[in-house]
């Protein structure tokens, strides 16, 4: 029965103020409530930053009508005396799925890989579903709501989270006693995006990250287009996302990373993306800053790892065990960043979850006006409800909180949770709180009995001289009863009962065990309110984060490297120019650039590294590599020059690091070889610790993966649908491709020579990402690198090119080169090739090492390149390969790895070679560079040292100690009880030509 | 360089006289042969500087200086002034012969399905005609161990030298060990069902432990009893129990490491090496007490783990000597097959990285015939033994030295030509190279 009444008190409900008056009513007669409710003497948050103390707030027909210091109340008012207790407006959660079911995956395809859309009249990708509504699959659930409303909520922004444009979200008050008549707040909220497919469809387009991105930017170019009235056909896609054009378009990024790259797309087309960040913003918090863009940040913070087992213990990453310990840092530092963010519940296992993270995330540095702010007026305005939520001013919903006293603060209770004017009780607020230490005297025995625990049920603990005595305590309905057994001998029992009244102290009647009736009182003891022995007030308690470096993982730096003013002297320098070797050279850099290179070189102030017996070299560049890619092929379509690799680097692969262990300071990054047209090459300098746009070599040409062979045709995999099967099939794809982007090309000529009146009349044409880009080439203003193998399929792309009159720049692989090295030459193609791989598949049986040779020989500029993250850190060996096998030079050797990769990137005016003017990128090598005991000491870019050998010996300590001391920290955290996870080993995906 | 040059080119003109579509095997030797005045890299971690070396009938008669030899008693002397001679050198687990073209699944010989399968032999399917193996001789490595792959026990592997006419020519040491894969403590997450993707302690690792130690418990019972029904499985690992097979243990973890010492002691397993052995610095004390040898990764591998020292694959062979183990290497790893050409200059980064010339010679030599049990008749240049050696222009450890002008395989001359130096040679001449 009490449990019957304690479930109607949670829902007790005002009588439905909003029943829809035109509505027939049968079961009764039609009643209509106008009345107030007023709430006084309450210390009143109308906003995070408006706080008014013994404020009113006045309601009526579930919005605030006043709220202020001095509210007149009207005569018909229900007035509830707060006496003190406190008033915020609840919270929103702007990135929810609540009352929103997950769309289920579709059962797999056929054996082969589905290109074309399931759909009719829509977009021509099914992952583009802008016309969506998440209000169509909504329905109320009572359960969640009631989670929420515990942890504060009162209005969730829902969607369905799938797709790359997920459609429109509805804004829904968490309000049980109502209808969705009542509580559907905007049927079309916001629009809901991000980079991932859905799983409703099986269309390949896009399988990568890159293509995701391209996709949109096409979409928006079509939707332009669209709006522009050039389109003869109906796309019920882009209508409907030129209706949410105007909505907050909520972008779900969840890493940083990815936030960069949403933001990035937003910048090129004027779009604000609110941004749902993955929790790790705080890893590159300027650049975050620096989107420009609000976010929505989760707080789902790791749990610590249980590295009780060090054998365990060692398989963890200190990428991972810092994130334990720095990401609760999130939240306070996106604020003081100034960057304007919401707080959301998404990510988190369980709604309790919420509150005990919150106040983590406030006991690591965040503000408690920026938090509530975070979690009211910032998601309100982000929506564009402000005049109607996240605050209680006059007009808003009557959305609120009422609380013990300070919401950020780990003792306050929160009592009620109102919405849409509906009361639901958390904890009864009547119930006094009556936990704190007590001086109890029975039968002349001096006790102190604490009551502790939760407030609406405490619990006892009775002490006679420091000697626990067995107690048990019920409080209920206003009535404490305790009852003790004072002798540990017998088991009988002295009975209390008290009535709790507006006294501190508990007095009332007892029986003790030899049944004599006593009366009792239990005095309170000053200044121990709370007795659970913690007086902590709030949230001063400072915790030790370890520093967050670039990128925040091992070997990452505390602060960039600097260009310094370097003097190398005595060294035996390669300079890759007319002068040769030189012996005992002196080599002087300043500003990022090589100065002077000659002997006897004095330069004040520079710092002099004597590298006697040492060889200085520039740095090595790698024509070919898939490195720092967040992805590598866009396997969905036979072109996808729409791509760039520009859009997926990343910074923070180890690998750039190891790369730069074995001197090199430049590659391109390369599309793989999924398809005959692949995408775009991102040219780049490792520069360990930046950003990806740093790395990103400036004004760098334009260059573009083609494909040949056995990949392009799907020979090793089961693939039977896509176009082209054969060697006979690729080179049709190429004509038909050049063959358009040509006639596209001419047809935007045509356009742009139009006198702006005659352009008005006519309708333009379709921008079109991939043809653009193919017309690039056409125009010589991009260049081919070709992965190939065969010496058919090269000369037929020699062929098929010189017809639209433009070369190929180069071709990579390239096994077959030796056998058709004279028309490579007359050609004007380079050649970029592996030393000495062979026979891992059909088209590689005719591959030899003494390829480069040959090639070199007959006048093709060559270049041996990794293609695999583990070879280009000894690329110099790979090089020496070809002395061994046909007996190339050692300066040429060298220049396969230097300067002609650099002529063949079109960058050797800045690169591959040691003279003045150019880049100081450069090597220092313990011994002939070409030789298998040349170790790299120092790599320079641009004139800094990114990478130092006994530095990097130093790092491993620092590592090691650095790990050490965490470990002892999730030690320190389990044995407090704190839930741990199991210790989990990260692994890096290789990533080569034909990964997907 | 130009002096390479030449020499290339003169190889060239010698090769090209014996071009042939296979490369045949050569006939026994004929007559003694001394080679002089070479730098002789014995294979034990000695040299000897002006040196002769002399075979005859195949086997070795002379190591020594040239000063003592007597060159009047060999029919032919190989003038190697200023030239190196080492011992062929072995790689250690390699699939060499078991797959042609990794991409043709009908070439692709190199394992059989079955968890528990000692009995499945690598020897009787290793191709001796394998053009991939004919690449390895320029080179150097004249001798491997063809190990078969996957599973559990996944088989018994060879040792081949690489002059045959079939495998049973090949055969150096038939069924020289069994090869298991010790079972990973740290599983990876089923991230298909949405689990975390990274790698988690393995809630199977006992169970699968328990299985090995299940099996040998019960092999070893069979074999001491009347073996009636036979039992294939069971008798393929008899020699490990009277110490004429090895056990290779494939493992890397230190945990691993050391439940897999712990149980051979306690299975009565005489011999055990461990391939791989990403974390047996770790436990070298342990290892160098059971005498526990180890074959280590080529070092041209990536680090295992994000935080480890970015040199550690390059780190690990010194670690390990350093503390008294026998250390050699092995091939697992991409390209496995086609990489092991490149077995000398695995050794030459090890010594980049810490060890002595003489001592990463030692590895793809004496060390490597020691840890396969065949350095009673291979792996160093000693009298008495298989005169399996060859000359090499310069430091054979380097790639731009490492230029082979002879090698003899168990006193046999064998030819240096493959199916790459044909095509060299082919369109060399084709584009008047030369």
């Amino acid at each position: 029965m009490k449990k019957i009444l304690l479930v109607l008190a949670m829902f007790w409900c005002s009588i439905s103020v909003f029943a829809q008056e035109y509505f027939p009513k049968n079961d009764g007669v039609k009643t209509t409530n106008n009345n107030f409710t007023a709430f006084t003497n309450a210390r009143l948050f109308v906003t995070p930053t408006q706080v008014i103390d013994n404020g009113t707030l006045l309601i009526q027909n579930g919005k605030v009508v006043a709220s202020g210091a001095s509210v007149k109340i009207p005569e018909n008012s229900v007035v509830i005396d707060l006496g003190g207790k406190y008033i915020y407006p609840s919270f929103i959660d702007i990135y929810s799925t609540f009352g929103v079911e997950k769309p289920k995956r579709r059962p797999g395809g056929g054996r082969s890989a589905q290109y074309n859309p399931s759909r009719e009249g829509f977009y021509w990708n099914d992952h583009i579903m802008p016309e969506n509504k998440a209000m169509s699959k909504f329905k109320f659930s009572n359960q969640k709501a009631k989670d929420l409303v515990k942890s504060g909520f009162g209005v969730v922004n829902t969607h369905i989270e799938d797709g790359i444009i997920r459609g429109t979200s509805v804004l829904v008050a968490l309000n049980a006693d109502g209808d969705n008549s009542e509580r559907i707040l905007d049927q079309d909220a916001a629009q809901h995006l991000s980079f991932s497919k859905s799983v409703t469809s099986n269309q390949s387009y896009p399988t990568s990250i890159m293509g995701a991105m391209a996709l949109l930017r096409q979409l928006y170019h079509d939707a332009k287009w669209y709006k522009d009235g050039n389109s003869s056909t109906k796309d019920l896609s882009i209508e409907a996302l030129l209706a949410n054009q105007s909505l907050p378009q909520i972008f779900d990024a969840g890493d940083k990373m990815q936030a960069f790259r949403a933001a990035k797309i937003a910048n090129e087309f004027g779009l604000n993306y609110i941004i749902k960040g993955g929790g790790n913003e705080f890893e590159r918090i300027d650049d975050i800053k620096n989107t420009n863009a609000s976010y929505i940040v989760p707080l789902d913070f790791p749990i610590a790892y249980d590295v009780t087992d060090p054998y365990n213990a060692s398989k963890v990453s200190l990428a991972d065990m810092r994130l334990w310990n720095q990401a609760p840092t999130n939240p306070g530092l996106m604020a003081k960043n100034g960057i304007r963010f919401a707080l959301t519940t998404a990510g988190l296992k369980k709604a309790s979850d919420f509150k005990t993270n919150l106040m983590k995330a406030l006991e690591y540095g965040l503000d408690k006006t920026k938090a509530l702010e975070a979690l009211t007026t910032t998601p309100a305005s982000l929506l564009g409800k402000s005049d109607q939520l996240g605050s209680l001013k006059n007009g808003s919903y009557a959305n609120f909180l009422i609380t013990s006293g300070d919401i950020f603060d780990k003792n306050t209770t929160l009592y009620e949770n109102w919405v849409q004017g509906h009361k639901n009780i958390v904890n009864d607020m009547n119930i006094k709180d009556i936990r704190g230490e007590y001086d109890l005297t029975i039968a002349g025995k001096k006790y102190l009995l604490k009551i502790k625990g939760k407030f609406s049920a405490p619990s006892s603990e009775l002490t006679l001289n420091s000697a626990k005595i067995g107690s048990k305590m019920t409080y209920k309905n206003g009535w404490v009863n305790i009852f003790y057994n004072p002798t540990s001998e017998k088991t009988e029992f002295v009975r209390l009962t008290a009535a709790v009244t507006a006294s501190d102290n508990l007095s009332g009647k007892g029986t003790l065990t030899n049944g004599n009736a006593i009366s009792w009182t239990a005095v309170k003891q000053a200044g121990k309110e709370d007795a659970n022995g913690k007086k902590d007030n709030g949230n001063a308690k400072t915790y030790e984060t370890v520093p967050v470096t670039f990128p925040n993982k091992a070997y990452g730096v505390k602060e960039l490297p600097k260009q310094q003013t370097i003097l190398f002297k005595n060294a035996t320098v390669w300079t890759n120019e007319a002068e040769g070797i030189l012996k005992n050279a002196d080599v002087l850099v300043k500003d990022g650039k090589i100065v002077k290179v000659g002997s006897n070189l004095s330069q004040s102030g520079a710092t002099v590294i004597d590298a006697t017996g040492k060889h200085l070299t520039s740095g090595i560049i790698d024509e070919h590599s898939h490195i720092a890619a967040a992805s590598v092929n866009e396997a969905g379509h036979n072109s996808s020059a729409e791509v760039t690799m520009e859009d997926v680097v990343n910074p923070e692969d180890i690998n750039l690091y190891r790369n730069l262990s074995g001197g090199v300071t430049s590659m391109q990054i390369l599309h793989g070889s999924a398809n005959p047209i692949g995408g775009r090459s991102a040219l780049i300098k490792l520069k360990w610790g930046e950003n990806a746009d740093e790395m990103i070599i400036d004004n760098s040409p334009g260059f573009i993966k083609f494909a040949l062979g056995e990949n392009v045709k799907q020979s090793n995999w089961q693939s039977f649908n896509r176009f082209p099967q054969s060697r006979m099939g690729v080179e049709q794809v190429f004509v038909d491709y050049f063959q358009r982007a040509k006639e596209y090309d001419e047809k935007w000529k045509n356009y742009n020579k139009l006198s702006a009146k005659a352009r008005a009349r006519t309708k333009a044409p379709r921008y079109d990402i991939e043809m653009h880009t193919i017309a690039e080439i056409l125009n010589k203003e991009r260049f081919i690198s070709c992965h190939s193998y065969v010496q058919s399929e090269i000369n037929m792309l020699m062929k098929v090119v010189e017809k639209f009159n433009f070369n190929v720049n180069t071709f990579t692989h390239i096994l077959e080169g030796y056998k058709v090295a004279d028309k490579m030459a007359a050609h004007g193609v380079g050649g970029s090739t592996f030393s000495d791989w062979w026979s891992y598949k059909n088209e590689v049986n005719d591959a030899i090492p003494y390829n480069a040779a040959i090639m070199h020989n007959a006048g093709v500029v060559v270049a041996i390149n990794s293609d695999d993250r583990e070879m280009s850190r000894r690329l110099n060996q790979e090089a020496a390969k070809s002395v061994k096998y046909g007996g190339v030079s050692e300066e040429d050797a060298w220049k396969f790895i230097t300067l002609n990769p650099a002529k063949l990137l079109h960058l050797d005016d800045r690169m591959g070679s040691i003279k003045a003017g150019k880049d100081a990128d450069l090597v220092l090598w313990s011994d002939h560079p070409l030789s298998i005991y040349a170790i790299a000491e120092k790599t320079m870019i641009d004139g800094a040292v990114y990478y130092d050998y006994k530095q990097m010996q130093q790092i491993q300590e620092d590592i090691r100690n650095e790990k050490n001391k965490l470990i002892n920290m999730m030690i320190k955290e389990k044995n407090k009880g704190v839930k741990t996870q199991q210790p989990k080993k990260k692994v890096d995906k290789e990533l080569h030509c034909n990964s997907l | 360089m130009k002096n390479l040059k030449n020499i290339f080119f003169s190889l060239l003109v010698l090769m090209s006289t014996t071009m042939m579509a296979q490369q045949t095997p050569a006939g026994k030797q004929k007559g003694s042969i001394l080679i002089t005045g070479a730098t002789a890299h014995l294979g034990n971690g000695q040299t000897i500087e002006n040196s002769a070396i002399g075979f005859d009938n195949g086997k070795l008669t002379y190591v020594g200086t040239l000063a003592q030899a007597d060159r009047n008693s060999f029919s032919r002397v190989i003038d190697a002034s200023g030239k190196h001679v080492y011992p062929g050198f072995i790689a250690g687990n390699t699939t060499l012969g078991l797959v042609e073209v990794d991409a043709i699944r009908a070439t692709d010989d190199d394992a059989e399905i079955g968890g528990i399968i000692p009995h499945v032999r690598s020897l009787i399917a290793y191709n001796a005609e394998s053009k991939v193996v004919e690449s390895m001789r320029p080179n150097g490595v004249l001798m491997a161990q063809i190990t078969p792959q996957g599973g559990r026990i996944s088989g018994t592997s060879s040792v081949v030298q690489f002059d045959a006419w079939n495998w049973e020519d090949a055969a150096v040491k038939a069924d020289d060990g069994i090869h298991m894969n010790w079972p990973n403590s740290f599983t990876r997450g089923r991230w298909w069902l949405g689990e975390d993707p990274r790698l988690v302690p393995s809630k199977n690792y006992s169970e699968q432990v328990e299985e090995v130690v299940s099996f040998i418990r019960e092999a070893r019972a069979y074999l001491k009893g009347s073996q009636s029904p036979r039992n294939l499985p069971y008798e393929a690992v008899k020699g490990l129990f009277d110490g004429t097979q090895r056990l290779y243990v494939h493992v890397n973890g230190e945990k691993e490491i050391v439940d897999a010492v712990n149980f051979t002691k306690e299975n009565g397993i005489q011999k055990l090496v461990i391939i791989g052995g990403d974390e047996a610095h770790k436990v070298a004390d342990l290892l160098a007490n059971n005498n526990v040898s180890v074959m280590i990764s080529r070092p041209h591998r990536l680090p295992n783990k994000e935080d480890d020292n970015v040199k550690h694959p390059f780190n690990l062979a010194k670690l390990l000597m350093d503390k008294g183990v026998v250390v050699g290497i092995e091939m697992n790893g991409r390209m496995n097959r086609q990489e092991s050409r490149n077995l000398p200059f695995f050794a030459g980064s090890f010594a980049a990285y810490g060890i002595g010339k003489e001592d990463a010679v030692k590895m793809i030599s004496g060390n490597a015939a020691k840890i396969l049990g065949i350095d009673d008749i291979a792996g160093t240049l000693e009298k008495g033994k298989d005169a399996t050696l060859f000359i090499s222009e310069g430091d054979a450890l380097d790639m731009r030295t490492n230029i082979v002008s002879h090698a003899f395989i168990q006193g046999r001359e064998v030819s240096l030509e493959t199916h790459q130096t044909k095509l060299w040679k082919r369109y060399s001449q084709k584009f008047g190279d030369k």
